[in-house]
């Protein structure tokens, strides 16, 4: 099982060592060539608007659409979550996402910094069911549309973890706080796709 | 649903937004103007400023924190985030910064110092702190005060790589040097670095800081640039040298470029081609000793 991790800009070395610990083979993906060899992406936290700028300058966008379309396995945490929706409220003039999930995702919704918070969530689709969700300048799903499921919600209702077929987005970063089952049902989708 | 409440000004949330930097360039701005022209070209934050060193250096003076309308203005222009220097030890000014709503303080030596014996408390504060360290002892200690952040400092101002180079490396080589001791020597490891066991212990075992480690100071090429980032910087600040230079937006890009393809000497060439002129620059050892900002802060 091969995962390649975005590695543009953010925190791509994290979700690196989780693919290493639960035993996948792990690489930054870069290149359109890298693409090719692998069984599921990682698109990590980290500036979505400098991910798309770089990802359009150095001809990664057009392929990490086509690998999206192909059902290639994606799990994009916070800016990652960005980069999958297929409608970006907020973003900068001219900012573009690969798409893929039908939903439309507000960048930066809690505010400045000082707003940055911890919270535990329900995600009833993972073992336990309680999640502890590190959310950083982070982006909350405004709306879902048709083809996407929700997966957790904040006590106000707004949605912060959704799926679509052989995408997973999530506003915070599981690979910060050493909890790996969302990646875990993320590699489940990887090797579900890879035995066909 | 669980009944816990959302919690603000976590170390996790603190030094969380400084992992989603990484690999990115943070660019001084003194205006909304180039802001834009900053978050253009792919700029992970901007520092508001009113002076970049370079102006602080030639024309002298104390250097303070900025006017809050130019930072409000700055933060209004951009989306992505706004850093903004207080001086040493100027925890009123932080106060204010944060109150302003930028995303990090950075506690500068570029500013004149408003204390010469303390730094600022940083564990009061919501809103995260980085600070510039010239070797693991400095960053420990500032890390201690509660710093989220740490950037080794060079020599801002100058266009002279040469301060930044040798605090990265010393960082990183006095890191290497905890990994070879035993624990017990770990003590007097503490003690000679001035800095508590606990996080000395904690460097020891993990062969890293505890938060992201950027380099500033004299970054003026997409080169310098990835040079920091080959030489184990997470990302860089980038001051005086792309405002400083003939043809700013394409300098700056350019750095970006070289910062997240930094193993690639090729992508390196090429975003160093049509660059026009680099800041002039000062060499550090032509700089008589009051003038050297690193200095400031211990």
């Amino acid at each position: 099982m091969r995962i390649g991790v975005l590695g543009l800009q953010g925190d791509f070395r994290e979700h690196l060592a989780v693919m290493s610990t639960l035993g996948a083979e792990a690489i930054t993906v870069r290149r359109e060539a890298e693409l090719a060899s692998i069984d599921g992406l990682i698109i990590p936290g980290g500036e979505s608007s400098v991910m798309d700028k770089l990802s359009r300058t150095f001809g990664l966008a057009e392929p990490l659409k086509a690998a999206v379309a192909s059902g290639l396995p994606v799990y994009g945490t916070c800016a990652g979550l960005i980069m999958l929706a297929d409608t970006i409220l907020d973003g900068m003039a001219g900012q573009q996402t690969i798409g893929g999930l039908d939903v439309s995702v507000r960048r930066n919704a809690f505010g400045s910094q000082r707003d940055s918070f911890e919270e535990d969530l329900d995600v009833p689709v993972l073992d336990g069911g309680q999640v502890h969700a590190v959310f950083i300048r982070a982006p909350v799903v405004e709306s879902v549309g048709p083809s996407a499921t929700p997966l957790g919600t904040l006590r106000d209702g707004r949605v912060v973890a959704v799926e679509q077929g052989n995408l997973l987005g999530t506003s915070f970063h599981p690979e910060m706080t050493h909890d790996y089952r969302f990646h875990e049902y993320f590699l489940a989708k990887a090797r579900a796709r890879a035995a066909g | 649903m669980s009944d816990s409440t959302p919690t603000t000004g976590s170390s996790l949330v603190k030094r969380g937004l400084a992992d989603m930097l990484k690999g990115g360039v943070i660019m001084d701005v003194v205006n909304v103007e180039q802001a834009k022209i900053a978050e253009d070209a792919g700029a992970t934050a901007v520092m508001a400023l009113e002076r970049v060193p370079a102006d602080i250096r030639a024309q002298g003076g104390v250097a303070r924190m900025s006017d809050p309308d130019m930072i409000d203005e700055i933060i209004k222009a951009v989306n992505i985030p706004v850093m903004a220097k207080a001086r040493i030890g100027h925890f009123v000014e932080a106060q204010i910064l944060q109150t302003l709503g930028v995303d990090y303080i950075d506690e500068s030596e570029v500013l004149s110092p408003a204390d010469y014996v303390n730094h600022i408390d940083k564990w009061k504060f919501t809103v995260p702190f980085v600070c510039g360290a010239t070797n693991l002892g400095e960053a420990l200690r500032r890390i201690t005060e509660g710093a989220a952040m740490i950037r080794s400092k060079g020599e801002a101002g100058t266009g002279d790589v040469s301060e930044a180079t040798k605090h990265i490396r010393t960082i990183n080589r006095e890191i290497a040097a905890l990994r070879y001791l035993s624990p017990d020597e770990l003590y007097v490891a503490a003690k000679d670095l001035q800095a508590p066991y606990d996080v000395v212990k904690e460097v020891a075992e993990t062969g890293k800081l505890p938060v992201v480690l950027f380099t500033a100071g004299g970054v003026a090429t997409p080169a310098d640039a990835a040079l920091m980032m080959q030489l184990g910087a997470d990302g860089v600040f980038v001051g005086s040298g792309i405002f400083k230079s003939g043809n700013p937006a394409q300098r700056a890009a350019a750095i970006v470029k070289a910062t997240t393809f930094y193993d690639d000497a090729q992508v390196v060439a090429d975003a160093s081609r049509g660059l026009g002129e680099a800041m002039v620059g000062i060499n550090v050892s032509d700089l008589a000793a009051p003038h050297r900002l690193a200095e400031r802060g211990w």
